[in-house]
């Protein structure tokens, strides 16, 4: 059985429709991608699965013991985040608050948790670091580690080389692969195909003529040639 | 000077001024942070006109601990207003303006219909700045005071790491299992308390000052959560003895006067952090 299964959904707000008949599956150990147009619906897509917003229609199925909180998120990020008075250390750890239910206070055990993912992100010297003073690049990694701390199983990802310099963005895709090879299921919103591709084993795509398969079926798609057509020739 | 002050402690009712001032100013720091940066200021200043509109009431209502009605109609418009800031049918904002400029209206109005006293310009200006309020409290109204501070401090120790995860991102905390509505609502109930609590010590136009300035001043110099809210409940405490402290040697209106030296330090922290961060910078 697949850690999730997308039947079927529609997604949109209120009365109007964002994109009908998703429907694909992610199993463990896959990288999928999500591409399409801006406002295709990519990150409604997300938060649905999230189960931030109820599917106007259609089912989401956790299987293998996943639940749904049990899904780390890396958000697009919000303007609030950008001067927030916050440690490093105390943005990971704020990754462990799902499991904590009521108990006011944290573990030791997710203390050590929360350590061993700053230093698995490389961030731990940074750990005692102001969030806001750090580059685009840190951010996104102390992120990716407080995601890592609500879940070591799959990892929703909202475009997060957005807004990046290349050499940042370059980083994020290789510490993104090692997590993969580690066994962390990863979906990832990009808008960046061509950058993306080369990592992905699935595709998802978003739009008129929506398309999922693997990343081989995809580059000999109508819909995948003329993207990455596209790409090349800009 | 120190003589003056000793003798006026003597007074039962400037020892109890000093005791719940100092409490509503721990209380009313502590959610400061959370406040400007889940830019739920608006909600505190909206609240604080309810409370006003609710005083008004209980005043014609001849309420003689008007708290027991202006508590309940606060906690309930600040559970109003977060849950229709998040149902868009009315958009956050104006909802709150409406209710806000409303409640402030209604209440001048009913004070203008039905206040028997002579001084009606007086009442309002001291419903609005505080300006003597808290040093006529009775033992009934301190006791209240004590107990609505001290579960304030204790729900706040209590949800601190949940208020940080829902502060700093709800969509995060949301998605991962923390269920961000109840904090929220917490969050605004916790809020409306602090602004009932605080009105007594500046008046329902100047709460908002109380909350945030010294929120802001801490968030120029520290840079993690705990030392800022430490810092915001330290610098608040200060800053309203002072405050009281010198309203009472010189006379001045207690409210503004706090309020003037939350304001002061604020531009010292300012400062404070301007030569920090020159300093780090070169
Ligand atoms: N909360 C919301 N309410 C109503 N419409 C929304 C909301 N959020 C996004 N939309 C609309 O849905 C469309 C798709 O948004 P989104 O899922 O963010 O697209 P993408 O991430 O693919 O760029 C956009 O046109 C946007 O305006
Ligand atoms: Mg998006």
């Amino acid at each position: 059985m697949a850690l999730l299964t997308i039947q079927d959904l529609t997604l949109g707000y209120d009365n109007r429709i964002l994109a009908e008949h998703v429907s694909f599956s992610v199993h463990e150990g896959d990288y999928l991608c999500i591409v399409g147009e801006n406002g295709s619906g990519k990150s409604t897509l997300m938060r649905t699965m999230l189960g931030l917003q109820p599917p106007m229609a259609g089912q989401i199925l956790f299987g293998e013991g996943l639940k749904s909180s049990h899904i780390g998120y890396l958000p697009q990020q919000t303007p609030v985040q950008r001067d927030f008075p916050a440690s490093v250390r105390e943005i990971v750890l704020s990754g462990c608050q799902g499991r904590c239910g009521l108990r006011p206070f944290y573990t030791a055990e997710e203390k050590a948790l929360a350590r061993r993912n700053m230093e698995r992100m490389g961030v731990l010297p940074l750990q005692d670091r102001c969030y806001r003073e750090l580059s685009g690049g840190q951010q996104q990694r102390v992120l990716l580690a407080r995601a890592l701390c609500a879940t070591g199983k799959i990892l929703l990802l909202d475009e997060p080389v957005s807004g990046l310099d290349p050499q940042a963005t370059a980083e994020m895709y290789a510490v993104l692969k090692s997590l993969h090879r580690e066994g962390v299921t990863l979906i990832m919103i990009s808008h960046d195909i061509a950058a993306a591709l080369p990592y992905a084993t699935h595709i998802l795509h978003m739009g008129a003529r929506a398309f999922f398969g693997t990343r081989e079926e995809y580059l000999d798609s109508a819909v995948g040639r003329r993207f990455t057509q596209r790409e090349v020739e800009l | 000077m120190i003589q003056t002050l000793l003798q006026y402690l003597q007074y039962p009712f400037v020892r109890y001024a000093l005791i719940v001032g100092v409490l509503i100013a721990l209380c009313s720091s502590l959610l400061g942070v959370t406040l400007v940066l889940k830019r739920f200021s608006f909600i505190g200043d909206g609240l604080s006109h309810v409370a006003f509109g609710a005083m008004t009431i209980a005043t014609v209502l001849g309420i003689s601990n008007e708290m027991l009605l202006v508590l309940p109609i606060t906690v309930l418009s600040a559970v109003l207003l977060l849950s229709a800031g998040q149902r868009a049918a009315v958009k956050g904002d104006a909802a709150i303006a409406m209710v806000s400029v409303g409640a402030l209206a209604f209440g001048y109005l009913l004070m203008n219909i039905f206040s028997t006293s002579s001084n009606l310009s007086g009442d309002v200006c001291s419903t609005l700045f505080g300006s003597t309020s808290i040093l006529t409290l009775t033992v009934r109204e301190v006791v209240l005071s004590i107990v609505l501070s001290v579960l304030v401090v204790a729900a706040f120790l209590l949800f601190y790491h949940k208020i940080f995860a829902v502060t700093f991102d709800e969509t995060f905390a949301q998605a991962t299992g923390t269920n961000a509505r109840l904090y929220n609502l917490i969050i605004a109930v916790i809020i409306a308390v602090i602004i009932v609590l605080a009105m007594n010590l500046v008046g329902s136009l100047l709460i908002s000052a109380l909350v945030i300035f010294p929120a802001l001043s801490a968030m120029r110099v520290h840079k993690t959560f705990l030392s800022v809210t430490i810092c915001s409940a330290v610098l608040s405490v200060a800053c309203a003895l002072a405050g009281m402290l010198i309203s009472i040697l010189g006379g001045t209106p207690v409210g503004s006067t706090i309020v003037a030296v939350d304001a002061l330090a604020f531009g010292i922290f300012t400062l404070i952090g301007r030569i920090k961060g020159g300093i780090s910078h070169a």
